[in-house]
């Protein structure tokens, strides 16, 4: 069974990139993963094309969870998973957790062979509220 | 809308913003990340390049079009928010719309913006701007009075608290500036009113 896919996003490629670093490190290669960052004009922000090549990049057909940074990353996140529509927008979430430790947790989690659902709870537990 | 209509349109649409760029910028670097002007300035062109083929298609088709392209090109928040306002907007305008399927296609096109910024009126936001504009448009309001709605209810967020996006980061210090997304809207809406007006 193939294991969910994990794609990065951050107004900073940096950022994503060295996230993307750290869930390889702790959580190793059978994950798919993916990264963005920066907003395609050399400057910090997010795009929404970038966002979808990266999910098709990371695609799995257990699902795609998506880490995001500040506001922005989130609604452009959103938009490109509205934007590649049915039907692999519905095995695709944008997780409300820190994008660091989330996308490490998130991964690990996908690593043991957990379904999409139990993936996007273990992130969600970082975040309080 | 015959095609040089809304050629004409777009045209009006971007002129506003690459004229009022660095007025935009200036209004987003008090409260947010100071790149709306130069976003929303790269959207527009991409837009108005690409003007004729839009316009080419049904109207519908034709808005989706300039949504989907904004939320290529525009970057940001402001991509997707200004993206599913034209898209929405598309999707539910008939081709051939009048006054009660404008305002109709209106309140839905309200409903998917709040729903993509998570955001209400009142949060000092581009909705300010939208909801008064489709209040005016629903009253029969003409096409001038609707821009100096747009413009007074820009002007109206400058004593709000921003409570989405990056200036609600800001809090009280919010309080005092124009937001750059409602002046935007504004601009675009009285864009679209005057040449509409001018036919």
């Amino acid at each position: 069974m193939s294991n969910v896919g994990i794609v990065i996003v951050s107004h900073s490629p940096l950022v994503a990139e060295g996230t993307a670093d750290m869930v390889r490190q702790m959580v190793g290669d059978e994950v798919p993963l993916a990264w963005c960052g920066g907003n395609g004009h050399g400057g910090l922000g997010t795009s929404v094309e970038a966002i979808m090549g990266a999910i098709d990049k990371a695609w799995s057909e257990a699902g795609v969870a998506i880490l995001v940074d500040l506001g922005g990353a989130e609604t452009n996140s959103e938009m490109a998973v509205e934007m590649i529509g049915e039907p692999r927008s519905h095995k695709i979430i944008v997780c409300n957790a820190p994008i660091v430790e989330g996308a490490v947790m998130a991964a690990t989690e996908s690593s043991g062979g957990a379904s999409l659902k139990e993936v996007v709870a273990t992130a969600h537990e970082l975040s309080p509220s | 809308m015959a095609a040089a209509d809304f050629s004409r349109l777009i045209a009006a649409a971007a002129d506003t913003i690459a004229a009022h760029a660095e007025e935009l910028t200036a209004l987003d670097q008090a409260i947010g990340d100071g790149d709306h002007g130069l976003n929303m300035k790269r959207g527009f062109e991409a837009v108005r390049a690409e003007a004729d083929a839009f316009a080419a298609k049904p109207l519908p088709e034709a808005l989706k079009a300039v949504g989907t392209k904004l939320v290529m090109t525009v970057g940001g928040a402001s991509g997707p928010l200004f993206g599913t306002l034209f898209m929405a907007l598309g999707k539910d305008l008939p081709a051939a719309p009048d006054r009660d399927g404008l305002t109709a296609a209106l309140a839905k096109a309200i409903e998917a913006v709040a729903a993509r910024g998570k955001s209400q009126v009142g949060q000092k936001t581009m909705l300010d701007v939208l909801q008064p504009v489709y209040e005016a448009l629903a009253q029969g309001k003409t096409a001038g009075e609707i821009a100096k709605a747009a413009d007074k209810a820009a002007e109206a967020t400058v004593p709000m608290k921003a409570l989405r996006g990056r200036a609600s980061f800001l809090g009280e210090r919010s309080i005092g500036h124009m937001d750059a997304g409602a002046r935007s809207t504004a601009l675009l809406v009285r864009a679209v009113a005057e040449a509409i007006e001018g036919n």
